[in-house]
Formats: C-alpha cells, sequence, structure tokens
C-alpha cells in the first residue's frame, strides 16, 4: 500500500522518518497507518482465497486419488521440506523483530533484520529449486503430460506432481515477491525513512511475509508428511 | 452574491478539467495522475469505446441471424448429359477463414460467428460491464459523496488503472490474431485444445487474468476509502446508497476474484504444459473447472448489478425529491445480495453436477429473490407521491425497473429444475441475462452518466435529444431481446449461425430490434460530445440532489472541497432540507418543495 510522503519539515537536521508527514488526504498519520493495514489484511483475504482453491484442488484429488498421492508424497524429502520450513519460521521471526527495531529506532539492527529476512527468503528458493525441484524434474517427475518417471505408483500419479508443482510452484512466487519487497524495504530503511513514528511499510511487508509463511505451514504437512 | 463573490475570491483553485501546460505535458499528466476524478473519467473514456467494440460484435451477431446459414447441396444434368453436384452456401454473412483455409467452407463461417460472439461477449463483461460503474462513476463520485478528497490510496488507484489497461491490451492482441472461439466461459476441454497451434486464447485468458488484479486493487480501495475516510459526521448510515452499493460490490470483488485468478492460472498451465489438472484423459476433472469458474463468475454477476442499484436509488430519490424508501432496508439488501450471491454458483452445472446438490443449490438459488424484490419494493414506494421530474435519468431508473424486474423474474424458471430442463442452454437464458446485464447495468450506467455529466464535465446537454435517444434504447432492447424469451422457449438454442424456418420471423424482429438499439446509443453519443463541444456551462446543483457531490462546483477543483464538509444532514432529507446551490429556475420543479425547515 502506499505510504505517501508529502511536505517535509523545514528541520533538515532530524531523521528523514521524523519529517515524513501522512498523504494530504488523510486527516492523520494514525488514520494512514489504519487505512494501509485494513488494505493489507484485505489484501492478505485475498491471498488466503487464491490459495483456497489450489487447496480445494489438493482435497478433491486427494479423495479422487489416495493412491497416487499416498506414492507420489513419498519422493519428497521431508528432511528439506522441515529445513525450509525452519528457514520460513526464522525469517518470519526477524521481520516480526524488525518492526520492534523500527519502533525502538535500533537503526543498524532494524537493517540486519531486514537483510536477514530477505536472505532467508533466497535461501528458502535456492533448496526448492537446487535440491527438490531440479532432481525430481530431472528425474522425470513432472506434472501432466510431462511426466516422465519409468516407475509411477500408480496411473494417475502425475496429478499428484501436478498438483505439488502449482502449489508450491505459486507459494515459491509469493516468496519471490516478499523477498523483493523487503529489500526495497531494506532500500528505504538505508536512507532513514523508518523510526518510531513512521514504519507502516515494514509493518505491512512483515503482514505479508506471515502469510507467505503461514501458507507453508499448511503446504508442508499436506504435501510432505501426510501419508 | 457579495458572499459568493468573497468566496470565489478567497479561492483560486481551478477545476480538475484546467490545463497547465502543452498538449503533451497534459496526457502526461493525465497518464500518471493520481486523482480518482481524472482516473474515473479515462475509465469511463475506455469503457465506452470498449462498448462500441462490443457493442459492434452484437450487431454482426444480430446481423448474421438475418437468415439461416444453410449449405444447400443441387445434383443436375448438365447438356453433356453428366451429373453435376454444386454445393453453395447461403445467408452467410461473414466468413474470414484463418490461413490456409478457403472461404467456401461452412465450416470456417461458423467459426467466425463463434468467434464474433466472444469477442462480443468478452469484451462487454470483462471489460465493460464489470469495470463501467464502479471504476468509472464509482472512482469519480464515491470519494466526494463521502466527503474524503481522494480515495484510500491514490497510487494504487492509478496502477489499477494501468493494469486494467494492460489487461485490455492483451485480450485486443488475441483479437487482433484472429479472436478466440470458446464462449466467454472458457470451458475445458475444449478451451485447452482449441487452436492448439495458437498463442490466442492463452492471451485471452490472460487478458482476464490480469483485469482481475485491476478489479481486486479497486474493490480494496474503494473498501478502505468508505472506512476511513468519511467526512466528520457521517455514520454508516448517512452514506448515499450508492456508496453502499458499491461497497458491497467491492466485497464481493475482493472476496471472489481471487478464485477466478487461480483458475485462470491453471487453465493456461494446462493449455501450455498440459498439466492435466482439468484433463480427464490425465486423471484432472474439467467439472472442476466449471466449479472454480462460477465460484467466481455467480458472484460477479452481482459485482455487475449491485452499482446499478445503487444509482437507480439515487436517480430515483433525486429526481423524485423524495427521501428514499426504506434507506436501511435497501442498503442491507445489498449486503444480503452479496452474501447469497456466494453460495449460489452451482446453479450453472444443472447439467453436470449430482442431482442432490443440483436441487440445493436450485433452493439456495431462489434466495437471491428476496434481497432483489426488498429493493425493487422500496424504490416504487419511493416514486410514491414524489415530485417526479420525468428526464433523461429518471428515464433511465424507470427503465431499469421494468427491465430489471422481467429480467430478475424470467430467473425464477432457470432456476427451478424442471423448467431449466427446458430452458437451459436456450434464447430464453439469453434474453433472461440481457435483461439483467443490460437492461439492468447498462441502463443504469447510461443514465448515472446522463445524471453526473454536468458534473463531471461541467455542461448540459440537450435535454429533448438525449430522451429521444432514451426511449429508442428501450424500445430497441425489448424489440430486440423480448423477442428471443419466445425463441428460446419454442427450442431456438443458443450460440447457433443456423436455425430452422420457423424462428425466422422472431429472428429478423430480433435484429431489426438491434439496429434501434444501436440508433439510439448513437443520438445518446451525439448528445454528449455536442455538449462536450456547445453544452451551456452547468451550474453546481442542476437536479437539486441533497448528496455531497451537489454541493461541490461543476466540474469540481482538483481537492473537491475548499473546506472538509461537516455532515448535517441525511442524503435523502428532502422533507426538510433545502439542496445546496439550489435554484428552482435551474430545474423548475412541478410543485414547490416544502423549504421550513423543521428544526
Ligand atoms: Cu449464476
Amino acid at each position: 500500500m502506499s505510504t505517501e510522503s508529502h511536505g517535509i519539515a523545514t528541520d533538515a537536521s532530524a531523521p528523514l522518518w521524523s519529517r515524513l508527514k501522512h498523504a494530504h488526504h488523510f486527516r492523520s498519520k494514525e488514520e494512514e497507518f489504519d487505512a494501509c493495514k485494513i488494505g493489507m489484511w484485505l489484501f492478505l483475504t485475498t491471498e488466503v482465497l487464491l490459495f483456497s482453491g489450489l487447496f480445494c484442488a489438493y482435497a478433491i484429488f486427494r479423495a479422487m486419488y489416495p493412491e497416487a498421492f499416498r506414492g507420489g508424497s513419498h519422493h519428497l524429502d521431508w528432511l528439506w521440506g522441515s529445513i525450509n520450513t525452519g528457514v520460513l519460521l526464522i525469517s518470519s521471526f526477524t521481520i516480526a523483530w524488525s518492526i520492534r527495531c523500527a519502533q525502538m529506532n535500533q537503526q543498524a539492527l532494524l537493517k540486519f533484520n531486514l537483510a536477514f529476512t530477505a536472505f532467508c527468503g533466497l535461501l528458502f528458493t535456492g533448496i526448492k529449486f537446487g535440491l527438490e525441484y531440479g532432481p525430481k524434474w530431472a528425474a522425470g517427475k513432472r506434472p501432466g503430460s510431462l511426466y516422465d518417471y519409468p516407475n509411477p505408483s500408480t496411473p494417475n500419479e502425475p496429478v499428484w506432481w501436478s498438483v505439488y508443482y502449482a502449489a508450491t510452484g505459486t507459494h515459491l512466487l509469493h516468496v519471490l515477491i516478499g523477498t523483493a519487497v523487503i529489500l526495497i524495504m531494506l532500500a528505504r530503511a538505508q536512507k532513514g525513512m523508518y523510526g518510531p513514528k513512521h514504519y507502516t511499510g515494514i509493518e505491512i511487508a512483515g503482514l505479508y511475509w506471515h502469510l507467505v509463511d503461514l501458507i507453508w505451514i499448511f503446504l508442508f504437512p499436506l504435501l510432505y508428511l501426510i501419508h | 452574491m457579495s458572499h459568493e463573490a468573497a468566496h470565489d475570491a478567497h479561492h483560486h483553485e481551478g477545476s480538475y478539467l484546467t490545463r497547465t501546460g502543452s498538449f503533451w505535458t497534459t496526457v502526461i499528466q493525465w497518464g500518471f495522475t493520481k486523482d480518482h476524478k481524472k482516473l474515473g473519467v479515462m475509465y469511463l473514456t475506455a469503457v465506452l469505446i470498449l462498448f462500441f467494440v462490443g457493442g459492434m460484435a452484437a450487431l454482426m451477431v444480430r446481423a448474421e441471424l438475418w437468415s439461416p446459414v444453410r449449405q444447400i447441396t443441387t445434383t443436375s444434368v448438365n447438356d453433356a448429359g453428366e451429373t453435376v453436384t454444386t454445393t453453395e452456401i447461403k445467408g452467410q454473412m461473414f466468413n474470414f477463414p484463418k490461413a490456409g483455409e478457403t472461404a467456401t467452407s461452412l465450416n470456417t463461417g461458423n467459426e467466425t460467428y463463434n468467434r464474433i460472439f466472444t469477442l462480443h461477449g468478452a469484451v462487454m463483461v470483462f471489460m465493460v460491464i464489470i469495470p463501467s460503474i464502479p471504476a468509472a462513476l464509482g472512482n469519480f463520485f464515491l470519494p466526494i459523496m463521502l466527503g474524503a478528497k481522494d480515495v484510500a490510496f491514490p497510487r494504487l488507484n492509478l496502477l489499477s488503472w494501468w493494469i486494467y489497461v494492460f489487461g485490455s491490451i492483451f485480450a485486443i492482441a488475441s483479437v487482433i490474431a484472429g479472436g478466440v472461439d470458446t464462449g466467454w466461459t472458457f470451458y475445458t476441454p475444449y478451451s485447452t485444445t482449441t487452436d492448439a497451434d495458437h498463442w490466442r486464447v492463452v492471451f485471452m485468458i490472460m487478458g482476464a487474468f490480469i483485469l482481475g488484479f485491476s478489479s481486486i486493487l479497486t474493490g480494496l480501495n474503494f473498501i478502505v476509502t468508505v472506512h476511513k475516510l468519511r467526512a466528520p459526521g457521517m455514520g454508516w448510515f448517512d452514506m448515499p446508497l450508492f456508496v453502499w452499493a458499491i461497497y458491497a460490490t467491492a466485497i464481493i470483488q475482493v472476496l471472489a476474484t481471487p478464485v477466478i485468478g487461480v483458475t485462470l492460472l491453471l487453465l493456461v498451465l494446462e493449455r501450455l504444459f498440459h498439466i492435466g489438472i482439468f484433463d480427464p484423459r490425465l486423471g484432472g476433472d474439467p467439472v472442476l473447472f466449471q466449479h472454480f469458474f462460477w465460484f467466481y463468475s455467480h458472484p460477479v454477476v452481482y459485482v455487475m448489478i449491485l452499482p446499478g442499484m445503487g444509482i437507480v436509488s439515487e436517480l430515483l430519490a433525486v429526481h423524485a425529491h423524495k427521501r428514499i424508501f426504506g434507506y436501511k432496508a435497501i442498503a442491507f439488501a445489498s449486503l444480503g445480495i452479496a452474501g447469497v450471491s456466494f453460495i449460489v454458483w452451482g446453479h450453472h452445472l444443472f447439467a453436470a453436477e449430482s442431482e442432490l446438490a443440483a436441487t440445493v443449490f436450485s433452493a439456495l438459488t431462489f434466495l437471491v429473490a428476496i434481497p432483489t424484490a426488498i429493493k425493487v419494493f422500496n424504490w416504487i414506494a419511493t416514486l410514491y407521491k414524489g415530485s417526479i421530474v420525468l428526464n433523461t435519468p429518471m428515464f433511465y431508473a424507470l427503465a431499469f425497473l421494468f427491465l430489471f424486474s422481467i429480467g430478475g423474474l424470467t430467473g425464477l424458471p432457470l432456476a427451478t429444475l424442471a423448467t431449466d430442463m427446458h430452458l437451459h442452454d436456450s434464447y430464453f437464458v439469453v434474453a433472461h441475462f440481457h435483461y439483467v446485464m443490460m437492461g439492468g447495468t447498462i441502463i443504469a450506467f447510461v443514465g448515472g452518466i446522463f445524471h453526473w455529466w454536468p458534473k463531471m464535465f461541467g455542461r448540459l446537454y440537450n435535454e429533448r435529444w438525449a430522451l429521444t435517444g432514451a426511449v429508442l434504447v428501450f424500445i430497441g432492447f425489448n424489440v430486440t431481446f423480448f423477442t428471443q424469451f419466445f425463441l428460446g422457449t419454442q427450442g431456438m438454442p443458443r450460440r447457433y449461425a443456423s436455425y430452422v424456418d420457423e424462428f425466422l420471423t422472431l429472428h429478423r424482429i430480433s435484429t431489426v430490434g438491434s439496429w434501434i438499439l444501436a440508433l439510439g446509443f448513437f443520438i445518446e453519443a451525439a448528445v454528449l460530445i455536442y455538449s462536450l463541444v456547445a453544452g451551456r456551462k452547468a451550474p453546481p446543483n442542476p437536479w437539486g440532489g441533497l448528496t455531497l457531490e451537489w454541493e461541490v462546483e461543476s466540474p469540481p477543483i482538483e481537492h473537491n472541497f475548499h473546506h472538509e464538509p461537516l455532515i448535517k444532514h441525511g442524503p435523502y432529507d428532502y422533507d426538510d432540507v433545502v439542496p445546496p446551490h439550489w435554484d428552482p429556475k435551474d430545474y423548475p420543479l412541478p410543485e414547490p418543495l416544502p423549504t421550513g425547515a423543521r428544526h
């Protein structure tokens, strides 16, 4: 959501965050903060609904082809899944901490936490591509008609892979978008835009990141753990 | 008078339309504007242009149906005594073969017909009706009616506009590349296999997907605006009903559109990589697509109609100078419709789902009739003993009441399983949804344009010609579509270029109706364009309305209000409030309003 910076006060020596004013069409900074938060919660609702379509597809196909899902999920490595879960959980903690840092005006720690969160996003992506998608794709465990694995557990196993790639792929896209947003926050933090009275951007980026984490918390057991 | 002069001297802010630079500077200023009014005007322009494109396609569909397409094979014996077989195609108007095909084939002509009606449907649904009222009129008037300077997130609003443009470019690219023949519903497995060697279907689906994002972001913006930016003193029940309607619409946009988003995404993956989720050969389920599709596309029917209902509430109250009857009932009916809309999608799948599911969805569908009827009765009660002025906006509002009632009531036989057996996929369905979508939404939209035109552009239009156009639209519409109820009950299926001779007369009446309709719209377009060029300057409150947009200047200044407004009366308190800037000379009423304030 937009956090606009209109009309900068005259005292140029004060830190940037203390000079930022609310957008002209809001009556106060608090009103702007509330509006941005409501907006973000609504946006998160749309994200949940987007994924609900994929969860729905998962439920329906699981009911239709239980053996394909059982056989397919055996091919996933729960260890890498767990490590990635850990990576996201830690990053959720650091983004929450970075909001606290902004509130307490701990600028160095704020930047560190943001950078660390973005690093976790990239680490998750690296593990997903390098150690999960890559080898599986090479082995022919691909979605739908691209499936080329010599001994499937049941003839319907390609459907399992379609659901797997569609769900985790859409999630991965969200991880990448979230990482990009956090990097933008980092660049802004570098300029001194965030402080005790001005941290809307980090707050809403954090909300988004928690959602990305939360969706993985649902995807992980459904895909990796339930056999 | 001196007060007015002093007032003017204080503020030198020009209207939002004031040009501050050369032509190109102005173009760039508009392209990157965060002003909700300019964005509203740009949406309005885009929607009207696309309405013209979709309307042309509709005229082509009706023209093709002037005569049934027939392939006639005749065998004769020539002078040399040989038997000669000649094949000729009769009654075909349009036949645009793809590269490498000949125009003589019946098939290429039928395919051309499929492409034309898909173009009509997709443009009208995704690019005209869905954005028409919320994005164009809603953008312009929602903040002003709330007493705000802008929507909550102006930059996001600009982004929505560019996403809309970007999505439309995708869809238009698809049309230029030859168009799609899937119908606007993109049912699998047809949509994943047709035109397999070409990108145009993917373009069209991507276009719809991108337009969905625009719709979500606009809805989100409006919800937050309503929650946070109401003027001091404006409680929830002091909001104009147009705002309530846009609010209910925005809720549906935000909650339903993500589901079509993921559906279209899966459809594209299905088409490009054959992931098999909707393909029975790979273990997938095509009915799943239908469920996903209609889970969005039924609620979206109310994204189309609710804002129209909001406009009608405004038009009836203002042009009858009457306190709206059952304000809360109308407001809550909007929310009720929004709620019910999410549990009735299965009525589009009566033929594809189990009997039990069909029965349940049929029963749920009848629920929609309750809040809808509440609205209609309250509107009619509003008119009772009102000072009705039969001008163009009021005529459109009354046309809406008439046409929408027919559209709504003919929905009931379609929701009833036994009668739907006979009527489904027939012209009865075509007539029904045109009465709702066009007779409802488009008529209300056009009525809204005439109602707010003086406010938006500061110009009055020629009332007599506008009303003439409106009457022609009303007549043309009924001639075109009422005949289709008969065609449908007699068994004419939808989406065919050919038909048996019995339907000839009715089809021809319908086609003539489409010409009357087109003439009406051309007159309306001419009236509006002429008013921009040579219209009289509009006063701030030409109709004597009480909502906040009539307190600001025509056209409004850049930040809408000189001072933040303070709400002291309700939006429809015609009994005891004198309208702002009110000069009965501008709009003589049959009976003067009681001017004595009661408090
Ligand atoms: Cu429906």
